[in-house]
């Protein structure tokens, strides 16, 4: 029975379409007397609170209690690196940041109390962009993060081509369908009990173990399933988990405290902004001599992940490519925004983005095609990237790029596209390729680990518990078949539980792309065991017998029916000081090939057509890595494109609903979108040959900016050899500046800065 | 409020006590049909999409998905409602639920069950011909799988299967009736409506609440008393003459392709491009003329069109141009206790006009900046006559006088094109915000009439 590797609907499918399926949202009807939570906001991006009245909200017919400092029992802190997050704080550190709280039997009362509170502040100086923060060196930490091989100023000096330059990357709201909910209550025995929507539940576990000042074997987090997080709950469930667990305490009620989107919008963590500076020298052929690249992400007002968010960037700043001399170095800015946190790549598609920006203006420089530019950087067998690390099946990339290329006609349709442009003035069409290589296991090496504890039952029924949350991505399904397969029993006999603490401890995020490597390991791993005591039992019993029978025989002989698995992943490094090591278990491979179309009246665009091919080892599960690809895929588009988180002057930030923030929808989809898996790609050392997929594809989008970029070059009303200077996000209207810049009727790719852009 | 009462998933729902700001969404969640979600509580995303049953004219009545985020309460009243736990069968999936599932349509399932009721509603359309319309899914959003198999998943959608909705779609639901309650009333005729509106100076017409319902749901307003149009027959009213196309305030835009079956090229390019087939479920024309936002689709084309609106009140009735509608920023000639009725759209109408809308996303997105251009030239190419539309430039919708005047007998050339472009830089003065700078909406104003000419040389080009 072959059930690892067989497409399969995700373990939840049919739930998900009867609306069956239970969010931490849909839980409060089944808690009697739950309270519910509403936060008084800070009308200041960086303010000192002189006082707070809270008597005021009492007075609201409904109002239960309020939430303020000196309930706290424990830490007044929530931050997950450093402790730099009061829950309640006494400086206000960004526009609309919680500052107290009230409880009430329903969320209008809630609401009516808090907007009664009377805070008095003293506003303060704010930084509010990334050139404010380098001006005035607000860093979280003084210390550049470096990284360097070779000899990059005598490379740079001798090199026939010289380039440099600034772009500016935007940030990404995650913009989970399902906001930030938790809802905490005493539980029977007198612990603090939650549901969660987190991608972590030991650390807000941890977390509110903190604020209330208890053990953590007093408190117990569960996640049932989310509504998306894509990294937005990684850490940032947390503050609002510790609010519900204090609620809970103080009036020993159930508590629910959920975001409804603009509070999620204005109060959590975002996709980081980036500014890059560099330098880059080539030869006449486009090869890549040196590189020097300055990375400052918006880090917002504390810590959070940032720190390996920059690491993470640094480290793919080559993506594909050999950097022969190179140095690397970046901070994280301290700024009054909100705190910018994990989304899907982490830091990866930032540090991508340049290394391809600077690419396509080298070819352009040269006259070379950007796909020639390219395919003359990529890594060869044999080398290591500039920390170290030897890249190993280097040559994929080259494979990949290859097939993806005659799969989608690529030299073919450049030829039929130049012909479709000349005879077009004022619509054209755009095509690039672009590979990605990413990195997978936490960089963080201790966070490579796993824990699963699989139980059987006297029927031959399984329940299997691991550390993984589910968030869509489709790991209970992957789980699932694994267990199945380990234990060579039907998939329908095998249910997933919810992550919960008491079940496995100590566990990771489900983060990194590392979900299904590190739990499917460890639940493999428990299911070994069992099946190695059951084996004598199999033996005797003979062939027919069934696992139920088995399970029975092996009760009665009492051998127990329960493993706990663990899984470290092996050999992996990484030392900061230096800056080397082997940070990476392995690395995903892929490319895609995009092709758009541009009205050279307005900047709008179309996706027309996108071909990718992608590296996932061999699939668990087909139906589900499919899935990641292409919505990793298009929320990367999403990104490159619409997305654009705007700032105004005040720090409010501007867009902050969903109808000023504008997540791609099928207008965004292209007609023709092909996925296909890389053949005979096992990759040894890892559960059953696969590959990690959730965050990869997202880079694949990278394509479609360069498409973009390709077809604005195209607008060029002579021959030209100057590079395509834009930064990202390319919407419409960056879009419509950067074709008037290279029809030279404009000086700059943007004549008027938007007031409130992002910095 | 007194009780109202409605048909949920076919049982009948009495509602004692609930507040008028209390959305329909909010109701069915507290019941326990938690399927239905809040994502943006604001007819952007979906994940709360419900049915109601409304007539239809040949087949007895269908299904139609709304945002139930956007649906107040009492406006549910004496509807027939179906969420998405009412759709499988005895414990068999419906088609589009089966569908779903085995194209790995959903990932974390949040948007699911919105996805399901529109695809639902689509599998049993009765205007439906051929394979389902996957456009009219548009008003969901997902943010895990990039749309493409839910996109085959619908392609795979046959005909109506079940038997119990098709049996319940045969038959005409209940008319609406009215309803009376502390802080709501639904009339049933035009003559009440006016006297509830004289007696409660306080209160304000709904349509679909599509922009009402955000300013309660998102910045906490509350209105003292709500007046529904839901039941106003006078305001549904459609017809067409010699003369001109009337159209009433209160058709939902959804329904205005099917009521204007020769409708010109440009009112087809328009209404894909005006929000999202949820909203379009409930919002009106009417509606989006009285709100008067500058950024509204419906004004620049009704502008370009030369429409006029039809006012009621308890005196009579007046007509006013819609150049003359729009007094300032949210502002209108509508006086307090006055109803508009319906949009009258002269004929016959211009030979050529275009709508362009510049946007951050394609679809369902509000504009940047929204154009609609109509013209008719002599036989010497001349223009003899021209109307120049714009949203999203001013405090309101506007016609660009001044460029209007340069082209007026002009020939119509490129250097006629760019005589206007310089005026248009004189009318209009846009202002920068997060949906794009002042100098690309004024670039856009003159661009989109390059572009109008552009193409309608490029027609005649490939015409001749």
């Amino acid at each position: 029975m072959k059930i690892a590797g067989k497409s399969m609907p995700h373990e939840s499918a049919e739930a998900h379409a009867t609306g069956a399926a239970l969010y931490t949202d849909d839980l409060p009807l089944r808690f009697p007397r739950t309270l519910y939570a509403w936060p008084v906001l800070s009308p200041h991006p960086h303010a000192t609170i002189l006082s707070i009245d809270l008597t005021p909200a009492l007075t609201v017919q409904g109002v239960v209690t309020t939430l303020c400092a000196s309930d706290v029992t424990g830490e007044n802190d929530s931050g997950p690196s450093r402790h730099d997050e009061p829950l309640f704080p006494t400086v206000a550190m960004h526009h609309s940041q919680a500052i107290v709280w009230v409880l009430a039997e329903t969320l209008e009362a809630a609401k009516t109390g808090a907007a009664k509170i009377a805070v008095e502040y003293e506003p303060l100086p704010a930084i509010l962009t990334i050139e404010q923060a380098i001006a005035a060196r607000s860093f979280h930490s003084p210390e550049p993060v470096r990284m360097r091989r070779g000899d990059f100023h005598s490379a740079f000096a001798s090199s026939a081509v010289r380039l440099e330059g600034q772009i500016s990357v935007g940030g990404q709201e995650q913009f989970y369908l399902e906001t930030q909910n938790s809802l905490a209550w005493i539980d029977e025995s007198g612990g603090i009990s939650l549901h969660s929507s987190t991608q972590h539940p030991s650390e807000t576990q941890e977390i509110v173990a903190r604020v209330l000042g208890i053990p953590k074997n007093r408190v117990s987090v569960e996640c049932l399933r989310m509504g998306g997080a894509f990294g937005g709950k990684e850490s940032q469930g947390n503050p609002w988990a510790a609010i519900a667990a204090l609620g809970a305490v103080k009036t020993n009620r159930p508590v629910h405290v959920r975001l409804p989107r603009v509070l999620d919008m204005v109060l959590t963590g975002k996709r980081h902004p980036f500014l890059a500076r560099f330098e880059a020298g080539f030869d006449r052929r486009g090869v890549l001599e040196a590189l020097r690249v300055e990375l400052y992400s918006d880090g917002g007002w504390s810590l959070d992940l940032s720190d390996p968010v920059l690491s993470r960037a640094l480290f793919h700043v080559d993506n594909a490519y050999y950097l022969k001399n190179v140095e690397l170095m970046g901070y994280v800015c301290k700024t009054h925004k909100t705190s910018q946190t994990a989304f899907r790549g982490f830091g990866g598609p930032q540090g991508m983005l340049v290394i391809e920006d600077i690419l396509d203006r080298a070819a352009r420089t040269l006259g070379l095609a950007p796909e020639t530019v390219r395919a003359r950087n990529f890594y060869r067998d044999g080398q290591t990237t500039h920390y170290g690390q030897l890249v190993k099946d280097a040559s994929r990339i080259e494979t990949i790029w290859n097939q993806v290329k005659v799969s989608s006609r690529f030299d073919e349709r450049r030829a039929a596209m130049a012909r479709f442009n000349t005879s077009s003035p004022h619509t054209k069409r755009g095509l690039a390729i672009t590979p990605v290589k990413f990195g997978i296991s936490f960089t963080a090496s201790f966070f490579n680990q796993a824990g699963a504890l699989v139980i059987v039952y006297r029927d031959g029924t399984v329940q299997v518990n691991h550390g993984g949350t589910e968030m869509g991505q489709g790991l209970h399904t992957k789980i699932r078949q694994i267990a199945a397969q380990c234990l060579d029993i039907p998939i329908e006999t095998v249910r997933i539980m919810a992550p919960r603490t008491d079940k496995v401890p100590n566990t990771s995020a489900t983060a990194a792309s590392s979900g299904s490597d590190l739990n499917g390991a460890a639940v493999a791993n428990a299911c070994e065991q069992i099946n190695e005591r059951l084996a004598p039992i199999r033996a005797s019993l003979g062939p027919a017998a069934t696992f139920a029978q088995i399970c029975n025989a092996a009760y009665f002989q009492r051998i127990p029916l329960f493993a706990q698995g663990f899984y470290r992943t092996p050999e992996i490094h990484w030392d900061p000081k230096t800056g080397q090591g082997k940070p990476f278990h392995y690395y995903a491979y892929g490319a895609a090939v995009s092709e758009v179309e541009v009205d050279g009246f307005t900047g709008d665009y179309q996706l027309r057509r996108v071909d990718i091919l992608e590296d996932v080892g061999n699939s668990v599960s087909p139906l589900i890595d499919r899935g990641q690809v292409e919505g990793g895929f298009i929320q990367g588009m999403g990104w490159l494109t619409i997305e654009e988180l705007l700032w105004d002057s005040r720090g409010r930030l501007a867009t902050n609903s969903a109808s000023t923030y504008k997540l791609p929808s099928w207008s965004e989809v292209p007609e023709i979108f092909t996925v296909a898996f890389l053949e005979r790609a096992a990759e040894p050392g890892v559960i059953f040959g696969s590959k990690a997929v959730g965050e990869p594809p997202l880079m694949l989008a990278l394509s479609v900016r360069e498409a973009l970029r390709d077809a604005i070059a195209s607008f060029a009303t002579e021959p030209s050899n100057a590079p395509i200077e834009v930064d990202s996000p390319l919407t419409p209207e960056r879009v419509y500046w950067a074709i008037e810049h290279v029809r030279s009727r404009i000086e700059n790719a943007q004549p008027e800065p938007v007031e409130s852009h992002a910095g | 409020m007194t009780p109202i009462s409605f048909e949920l998933n076919g049982r009948e729902i009495r509602v004692e006590n609930s507040a008028t700001h209390t959305t329909l969404l909010e109701f069915v969640r507290a019941q326990g049909l938690t399927g239905s979600k809040e994502g943006c509580a604001e007819g952007e995303c979906g994940a709360c999409t419900v049915l109601f049953v409304n007539p239809h004219a040949e087949s007895g009545s269908k299904l139609v998905p709304v945002n139930s985020c956007l649906v107040l309460l009492p406006m549910a009243a004496g509807r027939a409602v179906f969420t998405v736990e009412a759709l499988a069968s005895e414990g068999r999936l419906a088609d589009v639920q089966r569908a779903m599932v085995e194209h790995g349509g959903s990932q974390c399932g949040y948007c699911t069950p919105g996805f399901i009721a529109s695809m639902f509603a689509e599998q049993y359309r009765p205007d439906r011909a051929g394979a389902c319309d996957v456009h009219n899914l548009s008003g969901n959003l997902c943010r895990c799988t990039g749309y493409r198999p839910i996109r085959d998943a619908l392609a795979t959608i046959g005909p109506p299967t079940d038997e119990r909705f098709l049996a319940r779609l045969s038959k005409p639901p209940q008319p609406l009736r009215a309803v009376d309650t502390p802080g709501f009333s639904r009339p049933t005729s035009l003559r009440r409506c006016l006297e509830i509106l004289r007696d409660h100076p306080e209160s304000r017409l709904i349509a679909g609440a599509t922009d009402l319902a955000v300013e309660s749901n998102l910045r906490g307003r509350r209105f003292p008393h709500l007046v529904s149009i839901d039941g106003l027959e006078e305001l549904r009213q459609f017809s067409e003459d010699p003369t001109e196309v009337v159209i009433g305030a209160g058709v939902p835009l959804g329904e205005l392709a099917s009521l204007w079956r020769n409708a010109p090229p440009v009112v087809h390019e328009w209404l894909p491009l005006f929000a999202s087939p949820l909203i379009r479920n409930r919002a009106t024309l009417g509606g989006n003329l009285a709100t008067a936002s500058p950024i509204g689709d419906g004004a620049p084309l009704l502008l370009a069109l030369d429409a006029r609106v039809k006012i009621a009140n308890l005196e009579g009735e007046r007509f006013v141009a819609l150049a003359d509608f729009f007094k300032g920023y949210r502002d209108t000639h509508l006086a307090r206790g006055e109803v508009l009725v319906s949009i009258h759209i002269p004929k016959p109408l211009r030979s050529h006009a275009r709508f362009f809308k510049v946007a951050k996303r394609r679809m369902d997105d509000i504009s940047t900046i929204a154009a609609a251009f109509a013209i008719e030239l002599d036989e010497g190419h001349r223009v003899e006559s021209i109307r120049l539309a714009y949203g999203g430039v001013a405090a309101t919708p506007i016609r660009a006088i001044e460029a209007e005047a340069e082209l007026a007998g002009a020939r119509w050339n490129r250097s006629a094109i760019d005589k206007a472009k310089r005026a248009i830089a004189v009318t209009v003065k846009p202002i920068s915000d997060h949906r794009g700078s002042a100098a690309y909406r004024l670039a856009m104003a003159q661009s989109l009439l390059d572009k109008f000419w552009y193409e309608y040389e490029k027609r005649e080009e490939s015409a001749a």
